[in-house]
């Protein structure tokens, strides 16, 4: 049985595909600008496009977490959400949150704080959005017929979201206070609390698509989203080594920041492993690809190649060098963007009846993005490695590093517009499908 | 075989335990005795060079303590590097600064925000860093 007001998801999911197009605009102006073409700087420059590059990323990844939350949530709950008006209103008041802040960047009206740069007065009305949100998703959970863990893996998960998004609404006189909380935001969020959304939304997957057993499936998920927060709370140290706080971080960070791999590993065995069990056959083999490619993508973006500079004898030398945008770039789209996409392609086909997710565009979109993104990786990679054994090592001025560099760059933007296209495939696939209907859903 | 409250059990207690290390660990950092910061030197013409810090989002481009944009050149220990005769010239600058082909934004600042700049950087060059200090500046000898 599927419920009419799940509907509301979709228009979230369009806001997602609208950002993420303006997100890689701004990506390609960022590259373009690194080997030199920096037309855009009186009206662009690098700081303006960064900041726009990244908190698109974030709203747009939260866009798609709360379309997945308003997809899954009433089906979990066996009930309509409780009201689908003011479901509404909240989607509306993001955009123009998103909006106003996007545009204030490009004059000079920010923050200034890496991935925080959403000024004061809108993270006040942050709040009130994401207050709104989860009202709608708790009450909906709550005066349910049932609550399953995955639904409350998933709304525990945008609950601590919305909390951990506090500690950076305070000013500090010291940059090394300010920092040191930052990053109870940036790094609760993407190594704690956002691996609780990622698994609630993986296990509501993996239960549709492989039909396996739910309380399986969900015995897992505690196991997994254990192992996040037993290394990811702790972990944050890493992010302690090297900015002016006492050295027992270099330790505790060390040490549990090194475990952090394992949950990512635990979540790509267990999405094979059920899989691999699972007795259904589900149509929609996209919506399958994209799940297990997330679970498997994330433990080498965010698993590997974070281990690979989290130690703090390796990140002495990574630490704030393009080595960072590497495992960034892999883990985020690994993590989330293709946890997003993946929730995505399962629902669209369900809310407007149309079943056409087997077709070859689909399945282009898919591996032009991933090889895409996968040399965007490496591009940075080796830009990071060189600019550490230059700068770090041998002392050279920083510039004149950049400008050794700056080849790697040019790969980069190929394999960029590789990533685009299947971006671009993936949007038009969505398009295609058309607006959601009731009749599809009662049907589904 | 693990039971599902077993896993339950393991996730709340985990989590429960860790965070309040996280806790205690954040408290034990912040006592005076353990500052690294030079906190006491921290005076009203630094935290307004903070102020400008991030009212311009310069983080967006630079690093400081590693942090940023690892578009322009890090800024920890740039005082002691360049001297403020020269971080002055780069803020004051009526054309963007770019000496080597890569742009920054043109500022223009007065005699007030670059004094509160510099304090801010001197401070922050102050800092006991662990060690990295030493790896990131070219003045330094390992």
């Amino acid at each position: 049985m599927k419920y009419k007001s799940q509907k509301v998801a979709y228009w979230f999911f369009a806001l997602c595909m609208l950002l993420l197009i303006l997100q890689l605009t701004y990506g390609f102006i960022m590259g373009f600008a690194r080997i030199g073409m920096d037309g855009l700087h009186d009206f662009i420059p690098f700081n303006t496009a960064r900041a726009v590059h990244t908190n698109l990323l974030v709203v747009w990844l939260l866009a798609g977490f709360m379309g997945a939350a308003y997809y899954i949530i009433p089906e979990e709950a066996q009930r309509e959400l409780v009201s689908v008006k003011l479901a509404y209103v909240q989607l509306i008041s993001l955009a123009i949150v998103g909006v106003i802040a996007v545009v204030g960047y490009h004059f000079n009206h920010w923050e200034g704080r890496k991935f925080l740069e959403i000024p004061r007065e809108l993270d006040y009305l942050v709040v009130v959005n994401v207050l709104l949100f989860l009202g709608l998703i708790l009450a909906t959970l709550f005066t349910g017929k049932r609550r399953t863990t995955t639904a409350l893996v998933l709304t525990m998960g945008l609950l601590f979201a919305a909390l951990l998004y506090l500690p950076g609404m305070i000013w500090f006189d010291s940059q090394v206070t300010d920092s040191f909380f930052r990053w109870w935001v940036v790094h609760l969020w993407v190594e704690g609390v956002w691996e609780l959304i990622m698994g609630g939304i993986l296990a509501y997957l993996l239960i549709k698509l492989t039909g396996v057993d739910r309380e399986v499936i969900e015995k897992w998920l505690y196991v997994i989203v254990g192992l996040t927060f037993l290394s990811g709370i702790l972990g944050t140290g890493h992010h302690y080594y090297y900015i002016g706080v006492n050295k027992i971080w270099l330790i505790v960070g060390g040490v549990f920041s090194a475990l952090e791999p394992l949950a990512f590993l635990a979540m790509a065995l267990f999405a094979m492993y059920m899989y691999r069990k699972g007795e259904k056959s589900h149509p929609n083999k996209i919506a399958l690809f994209w799940t297990i490619g997330s679970s498997v993508v994330s433990f080498i973006g965010a698993g590997l190649l974070g281990f690979a500079h989290t130690l703090p004898q390796t990140n002495i030398y990574t630490h704030g060098t393009l080595v960072t945008a590497m495992h960034g770039h892999y883990a985020f789209w690994g993590a989330y963007a293709m946890i997003v996409l993946a929730i995505i392609s399962y629902a669209v086909p369900n809310m407007t009846g149309r079943k056409r997710y087997n077709n070859s565009a689909g399945h282009l979109a898919f591996w032009l993005s991933n090889i895409g993104m996968l040399g965007m990786t490496v591009a940075f990679g080796v830009a990071g490695v060189a600019q550490v054994y230059l700068e770090r090592k041998m002392k050279l001025d920083f510039m004149d590093v950049q400008n050794e560099i700056s080849i790697h760059f040019v790969v980069l933007i190929l394999c960029a517009t590789m990533f685009t296209s299947g971006i671009l495939m993936y949007i038009v696939e969505f398009l295609k499908y058309g607006k959601p209907t009731d009749e599809a859903l009662e049907t589904a | 075989m693990l039971s599902k409250s077993q896993a339950r059990t393991f996730f709340l207690g985990g989590t429960l335990v860790t965070f309040l290390a996280f806790i205690g660990l954040t408290v034990y950092s912040f006592q005076p005795k353990n500052d690294q910061s030079n906190i006491k030197k921290l005076d009203a013409k630094a935290i307004r060079g903070k102020a400008i810090w991030e009212a311009n989002n310069c983080m967006g481009c630079h690093t400081l303590m590693g942090e940023g944009g690892y578009y322009a050149p890090e800024l920890t220990k740039v005082i002691e590097r360049r001297g403020e005769g020269y971080v002055k010239a780069v803020l004051q600058s009526p054309i963007p600064w770019g000496p080597k082909g890569r742009k920054m934004v043109k500022y223009e600042m007065n005699d007030e925000d670059t004094e509160a700049m510099i304090a801010f950087l001197k401070w922050v060059g102050e800092i006991d860093l662990n060690g990295f200090d030493r790896v990131v500046s070219p003045l330094a000898k390992d």
